[in-house]
């Protein structure tokens, strides 16, 4: 397999952002890491994930859709797109990378998300293999590999080197892109550094959460069980869990005036907020236990329904550690589960 | 401790004292609790929690609870009674309904900081004296308690409970704290370097609201910031600083009646420290009021809603404004 000392990962990291934009998770002052735009000298973060998911790339909290201007009676629309330009984001985790495919099937199906789509043809995602996961951790409930992460193109470090291979075309023409700094190189203690990470997926304290008892076939049993009121009733109806999460797609448009124009916007939503799909006769879910369940049925019930089966969570483990009072999915599964 | 509370739980339900008991329920792992109702004997002895991560202050559910048909047992911390008191002066509480048995606490633990140590596969936690044992997947770790403390037990201003109907343990005392020394390094620094601290905090927030909503002096019902009918309400997180407001804005209205529990910048998913905002709130209106402490009493008259002549001038903003 092709590889790259990771003493000199910062030349590959050069010789990327000297083509195309790229971004790196890189650490903050308190210790999170973030993704960055790369510039010469920034350090790859060694922590597991990011504070924030890799969603922002393709799926932004903000973003203008259209201007509006108006002269009299008539309206002007202002396509506000710039021509986007090809970008990178490096050392995507296996979780975050699936929650692209999971976003895709929302976003791609009919009618297309155009910005959306723009940003998927512009980006090439490479991904990172994990080696330490932690207790939080499950994305292995959801199928997903984090030893063989997908992406357009896929990385892999035995901690003196770092390893590379193409998942697709997109992948490859990276690669080649850089061909002049990899190397062949020998991955025996690469299948070391794998086997040990493997082991240690079985040992995790989530290592056996089941997704048996949920999916599209299951709404009616779930949707009126009694456990809803018991977990929501602590639920602050802040948005913490849905921003930090990376398959959470829900989204507002609004106008905002601007005194002498209409600037269209569309913003990250969230089922947890009291205004969430209020509409002209008012709102569907009045009461927090309603917009609970929905975050929720939707991950577990209605994505696997609409989506031949796959669900909508990926395991991450954000919402496991960022949630001011510690509810989410893993105890929502453990409570609805059926024994 | 936790068995001493689970008892008196046990029989303030069993005598009818009570009907129901807030608290805190275990998780799956060491440090993750999530603040519980409990209706009986079973499922206290099943999950009820109090332990080194209980940090969350449940006075703020009693808003809600207290509305209830009967009454509630709350087991409050020294710095939680000073959140209920100020619920019962703004009459946001039902205290009747209420019966707090105070519990001491001897500090919390964060556990994104022992995280922050690059500890990792955390299953459980145990704390033997100042040193904190950390059982992880990949083995033990240890670390000083301290540098696991959450830090709104590292500046704590009371150990005294201001509220109880009934007390386990002794109660401690109001007590010296350093909670105002990052207020005046802030005071210190050039307005230049201020603005720059706080653009470089605010710019990471995600307006997830998990401040505002955990915030136990932010109780209207209906926040204008979640009234599409206000014109300002906004999910949307902008780039500009000026959208950021929203915290000077937030830290505005809790001024006088925040009791500085700490809790906004502890569920704080981006670690803004927020609680420096309410802080210099409460270090100005000492100074140019006279020491006052929200949520010590329920009946005294709040600086910002007292008028009395001796009052200082509005001209005192353009005095300490002058650099």
């Amino acid at each position: 397999m092709l590889k790259i000392s990771l003493e000199n990962l910062g030349k590959l990291f050069d010789a990327v952002a000297e083509k195309q934009t790229l971004y790196i998770p890189t650490d903050r002052e308190d210790g999170a890491s973030e993704y960055k735009k790369y510039e010469s000298g920034m350090k790859l973060s060694k922590n597991l994930n990011t504070l924030r998911s890799a969603k922002d790339f393709f799926f932004p909290q903000t973003e203008n859709l259209a201007d509006f201007k108006m002269e009299g009676k008539k309206i002007e629309v202002i396509d506000v797109r710039k021509e986007s330009e090809d970008f990178v984001v490096f050392g995507v985790r296996a979780c975050d990378a699936r929650s692209f495919t999971i976003l895709d099937k929302v976003f791609l199906c009919e009618p297309v998300d155009s910005y959306y789509k723009n940003r998927r043809d512009h980006g090439t995602v490479v991904t990172m293999a994990c080696t330490k996961p932690t207790e939080t951790c499950f994305c292995g409930t959801f199928g997903i590999d984090p030893t063989a992460p997908e992406g357009d193109a896929a990385c892999w470090s035995d901690g003196e080197n770092l390893f590379i291979q193409a998942n697709n075309e997109k992948g490859q023409a990276f690669i080649d892109s850089v061909s002049s700094l990899l190397e062949d190189g020998d991955t025996a203690k690469l299948d070391e550094v794998k086997a040990k990470t493997k082991e240690i997926l079985g040992k995790l304290p989530l290592a056996n959460l089941s997704t048996e008892s949920f999916g599209g076939d299951k709404l009616m049993e779930h949707f009126n069980s009694e456990k809803w009121a018991e977990l929501s009733e602590s639920c602050l109806g802040c948005g913490t869990c849905t921003f930090v999460c990376p398959t959470c797609q829900c989204y507002d448009i609004k106008d905002f005036d601007t005194g002498h124009g209409i600037k269209r916007f569309r913003c990250w939503d969230s089922c947890m907020y009291s205004d969430f799909t209020k509409m002209a006769h008012g709102n569907i879910r009045n009461s927090q236990l309603e917009r609970f369940r929905q975050r929720f049925m939707h991950k577990l019930v209605y994505f696997p329904s609409n989506n031949n089966g796959e669900f909508g969570c990926v395991g991450c483990g954000r919402c496991l550690s960022k949630c001011p009072i510690s509810m989410n999915i893993v105890k929502v599964m453990k409570a609805l589960e059926v024994k | 401790m936790q068995e001493a509370i689970i008892s008196k739980a046990k029989q303030l339900l069993a005598d009818g004292t009570v009907n129901r008991v807030i608290g805190w329920k275990k998780g799956e792992f060491a440090y993750d609790i999530t603040p519980a109702i409990f209706e009986s004997a079973e499922e206290i002895d099943a999950e009820f929690v109090y332990d080194d991560f209980t940090s969350a202050n449940v006075s703020k559910y009693l808003v809600k609870e207290s509305k209830k048909e009967g009454k509630i047992l709350a087991f409050l911390k020294p710095c939680d009674t000073y959140s209920l008191n100020q619920l019962t002066k703004e009459h946001r509480v039902n205290r009747d309904n209420i019966y707090v048995v105070g519990i001491p606490s001897d500090g919390k633990l964060d556990a994104e900081k022992i995280k922050a140590k690059g500890i990792t596969g955390i299953i459980g936690v145990e704390r033997n004296g100042d040193t904190l044992k950390i059982n992880t997947i990949y083995g033990e770790e240890t670390m000083p308690v301290s540098e696991a403390m959450s830090n709104k037990c590292l500046s704590c201003k009371s150990k005294k409970h201001v509220t109880y109907d009934e007390l386990i343990g002794e109660d401690g005392e109001v007590i010296e704290s350093d909670r105002f020394d990052m207020v005046e390094k802030l005071e210190n620094m050039t307005s230049q370097e201020r603005y720059d601290f706080w653009k470089n905090e605010l710019s990471k927030c995600i307006r997830c609201n998990a401040c505002r909503n955990v915030c136990p002096a932010c109780t209207c019902e209906n926040c204008v910031f979640d009234n599409p009918d206000s014109g300002i309400q906004n999910k949307a997180a902008s780039d500009s600083f000026e959208e950021n407001m929203f915290h000077i804005i937030r830290a505005f209205h809790v001024a006088g009646r925040c009791t500085d529990c700490g809790e906004c910048s502890r569920v704080c998913p981006q670690n803004i420290p927020l609680h420096l905002l309410n802080r210099k709130f409460i270090k100005d209106i000492n100074s140019l009021y006279g020491e006052y402490q929200a949520g010590e009493d329920t009946t005294s008259r709040a600086p910002l809603n007292d008028y009395t002549q001796d009052d200082c001038e509005a001209s005192i903003v353009h005095e300490r404004g002058v650099e």
